[in-house]
């Protein structure tokens, strides 16, 4: 056996010159790792931000700033002409109620200016309140009675703090008697900030104060409906077909080729077909939800094809040799016995289309959703919007207090969002443990 | 008669005769009905086929027929559409449904019958998407023709100006518009360059640390939080883009001196890089796991450390995948539309600074068809013309892609 101390000064690996090379490597082994980890990080940052910037201005959406007022209900004001019927009840001024009451709070106000920027610290929406009162409950009408009403969207933002007092005058949305008559009712402890009810119950408006999603959510509601309905049971019997009929020829390729193209589309080529088949071809009602539901069912279906088609191949085929030779026929086979085993991929599948199509805003705009909608759609040929359509109109739109409103309406839709795909990550974890 | 209520009535007839013709099988005795020819529950939906199929292509037919004449508004055509064509729907449902009960006998193959229609439906079904895709060549096909009877080819493919305001009135200046798309392929193409500039290394590495040397609970962890990233919707990224990222790099360009515009492409572009970052991360990553382990093995083995392995030998083999990856990317972000309507500007700028604001060619779709429109103006028209291409070019960039991809699975199964 040969002496190791004699070969051990030859051996090139422990040299001085590989020591520092090697040291060199491994340094660089280190970079390269943490550069990776950044990458992550880089990422994960970029999401975090991206969360707290929207929850940050989204939250206050969820509260609203109301003022309490003694309000007068005054018989001839109701009754201007002694007409006691309903109609007459609904058609009531009640703003005069409001600036009867902010009078007698606000005695040295005199002037027709101030006096109108006064009548406006309140919402348009507090006359509606009012109505409300007395509609539901008549026998309020001629007593004096406090109440929360809704302060206007300037309020409201200054109240919240968006709207700093330390600014000129010139440059600021509430002038400085608007801040006097605030503090006012500060002192005398009638400001509140309430949960926002309004903003999940009612439909959108032009006062950013009374604005509301349920609008779009039954919209959203109705659209995803019709998209389930036509892209689900289109996309289950393609994949059916293409899985476990169909015979392996060019038309085949040719329609899997398309599938897969299909569903790299941009959504917004999507929207223009919506537009020249749906509205301009088959004269479908504008805006509708149903329009909107078609649109997104075919920019669905390539989505719910692919999954469903995966799940079904994922089916030992033990299943299969078992039933045909129980002396099923092979469509008894693929309906009771490949499907059933399947499903649930199919449906993770579906949930994750849906949800992208829930999100999804460009074909919707092509096909006139964008439309101005203050109704709640009663079904699927009313006139609607959906939820992301919402979110850009309030984008869009010039009020401060808009800005709330929309990142509201996000942090909504996210919820949406994460609860359909925590349904689907549920779903796959079931499949998972079966097999 | 309303729709809902024909419906009903035709469900009904159909269920009746369910019910009837499944009754009639059990008396048909065990040796013709049961085995080979179908079960019971076969002959009551061979009814429902014989009752359901006369009434589906009667409304098919008609709905064909009242679209190709566009005549919806006479009176003759509502009488038929009120009163006619229900009755004709009920009286066919009936009579197919009398007719197939009466054909219940021994001998009579339900099962058959039955599994024929299934087929040809699961056949229809899968048209459906070659139909959708026809459907989208023909719609934008036939404007593009009618856009290029109004502007020359040249004009639109070369043209470096692009105003598509035409005018009120016949005397007004520029009322011609001009439609030069360069301009809006230049900016598509910047804000996309900037969009895969953010993503392609963001989206790279994280792969490779997620595959090579993440441990198995950091990699379940931290893959599902990177993937929300592209489940979050398009519309929350422009609303993200437009207040937050570009007031920021406005803000950062005036304290250092620059002017950055606050709907600059850089803006646009990083946020949509943000959005493909998990695109390319889990395509990478799937291209990188399929990479052999003899590969890595025999790296290791010849003193290579990690990240020699990945540079020299992982990156290399999996190299074809990544560019199909990168090159669906770049399909994606071209044809995105929400974040760069939101973000981007309007007016077309043919510029390569990515501080100024730019314009893109989904954000001129949306701007040509919003809102009211008549239908045989250049401006309109030259909406389709722009979404054709677009549809050319992703479809173009998807096979490319997908033939790269392709190629490279080959060389390893």
């Amino acid at each position: 056996m040969t002496d190791m101390s004699d070969l051990k000064p030859q051996n090139q690996w422990v040299s001085e010159e590989r020591k520092a090379g090697l040291g060199k490597r491994h340094r660089t082994e280190r970079r390269f790792k943490l550069l990776g980890l950044a990458a992550i990080f880089i990422a994960l940052a970029m999401l975090a931000t991206l969360f707290v910037s929207i929850a940050s201005k989204g939250y206050s959406a969820f509260v609203q700033t109301r003022f309490e007022l003694n309000v007068y209900f005054d018989e001839t004001v109701i009754y201007p002409n002694g007409d006691r019927s309903a109609q007459a009840l609904r058609g009531a001024s009640y703003v005069s109620l409001i600036r009867n009451a902010l009078r007698a709070e606000f005695p040295d106000v005199e002037t027709r200016k101030e006096l109108r920027s006064l009548f406006g610290i309140f919402s348009k929406g507090a006359s509606r309140q009012l109505r409300n009162m007395v509609m539901e409950k008549p026998s309020v009408i001629g007593t004096t009675t406090a109440t929360w009403l809704i302060a206007s969207d300037d309020m409201d933002m200054f109240n919240k703090g968006y709207i700093p007092r330390d600014v000129v005058e010139a440059d600021r949305r509430v002038k400085d008697n608007e801040i006097k008559w605030f503090d006012h009712l500060v002192e005398k402890g009638v400001v509140q900030k309430v949960f926002n009810w309004g903003f999940f119950s009612s439909g959108d408006s032009r006062e950013p104060e009374i604005a509301g999603i349920w609008g779009a959510m039954v919209g959203s509601f109705y659209t995803l409906l019709i998209t389930f309905v036509i892209a689900f049971p289109i996309g289950v019997m393609s994949a059916i077909y293409l899985e476990e009929f169909a015979p392996k020829n060019r038309i085949t390729d040719i329609i899997e080729v398309n599938i897969n193209n299909l569903a790299a589309v941009p959504s917004i080529v999507f929207g223009l077909l919506g537009m020249g088949l749906f509205l301009n071809v088959a004269h479908l009602p504008r805006s509708a939800s149903m329009v909107g539901g078609l649109t997104l069912a075919l920019m669905t279906l390539p989505i719910i094809i692919i999954s469903a088609r995966a799940s079904i191949r994922a089916v030992p085929d033990s299943i299969r040799h078992a039933a045909l030779g129980l002396g099923a026929s092979r469509q008894q086979t693929a309906f009771h016995h490949v499907l059933p085993q399947s499903m649930p991929g199919i449906l993770t599948g579906t949930i994750i289309g849906l949800s992208q199509a829930l999100g999804e805003t460009a074909p919707l705009l092509m096909i006139g959703m964008v439309a101005f909608i203050v109704d709640i759609p009663g079904n699927v040929t009313d006139p609607a919007t959906v939820l992301p359509v919402q979110i850009f109109l309030w984008a869009d739109s010039p009020e401060r207090a808009f800005v709330e409103k929309t990142s509201g309406a996000i942090l909504v839709l996210l919820v949406f969002l994460v609860f359909m795909n925590a349904l689907a990550v549920l779903l796959r974890r079931k499949f998972e443990r079966r097999k | 008669m309303s729709f809902t209520s024909l419906i009903i009535l035709l469900l009904a007839i159909c269920t009746f005769g369910y019910w009837f013709g499944s009754k009639k099988a059990l008396t048909l005795g065990p040796k013709q009905g049961r085995v080979g020819r179908g079960q019971p529950h076969q002959f009551g939906a061979f009814v429902v086929i014989w009752g359901g199929i006369p009434p589906l292509l009667l409304f098919a037919l008609w709905s064909v027929f009242s679209v190709l004449t566009g005549e919806t508004e006479s009176k003759i055509f509502d009488q038929i559409d009120q009163v006619v064509f229900p009755v004709l729907l009920i009286l066919s449902t009936a009579l197919g449904c009398y007719a197939a009960i009466n054909k219940i006998k021994a001998g009579v193959r339900a099962r058959k019958t039955l599994e024929f229609v299934i087929y040809s439906f699961l056949i229809l079904a899968s048209t459906v998407s070659v139909f959708t895709t026809i459907g989208i060549v023909f719609s934008l096909l036939f404007e593009t023709l009618n856009f290029f009877e109004k502007v020359p080819v040249f004009d639109f493919v070369l043209g470096l100006e692009w105003s598509p305001q035409t005018a009120l009135r016949e005397d007004q200046v520029g009322s011609s518009g001009a439609f030069g798309a360069i301009p809006l392929f230049a900016g598509t193409m910047l804000i996309t360059l900037i969009a895969m500039l953010v993503a392609v290394p963001l989206g790279l590495f994280s792969a490779i640390y997620m595959t090579e040397y993440a441990s198995k609970t950091f990699r379940a962890i931290v893959k599902p939080i990177l993937e929300i990233l592209a489940g979050i919707p398009t519309v929350v990224y422009g609303f993200f883009a437009a207040l937050t990222v570009g007031v920021f790099f406005r803000d950062v360009g005036s304290a250092i001196g620059l002017d950055v515009v606050s709907e600059s492409a850089l803006a646009a572009g990083v946020v949509m890089g943000m959005m493909i970052i998990p695109f390319i991360s889990s395509l990478s990553d799937d291209v990188i796991t399929a990479v052999p382990q003899s590969l890595r093995d025999g790296s290791y083995a010849l003193g290579a450390t990690k990240s020699e392995t990945v540079l020299k030998v992982i990156l290399p083999a999996a190299l074809p995948g990544i560019v199909g990856a990168v090159l669906l990317a770049v399909s994606r972000a071209i044809g995105e539309t929400m974040i760069v309507v939101m973000a981007a500007g309007f007016a077309a700028n043919l510029t390569a600074n990515p501080l100024e604001a730019v314009t893109t060619v989904t954000v001129q779709i949306v701007g040509l068809l919003v809102g009211d429109q008549e239908f045989d103006s250049a401006k309109t028209l030259a909406a389709f013309a722009l979404a054709l291409a677009l549809f050319l070019i992703t479809l173009g960039l998807n096979v490319i892609a997908l033939i790269v991809v392709r190629k490279y699975r080959e060389k390893y199964d």
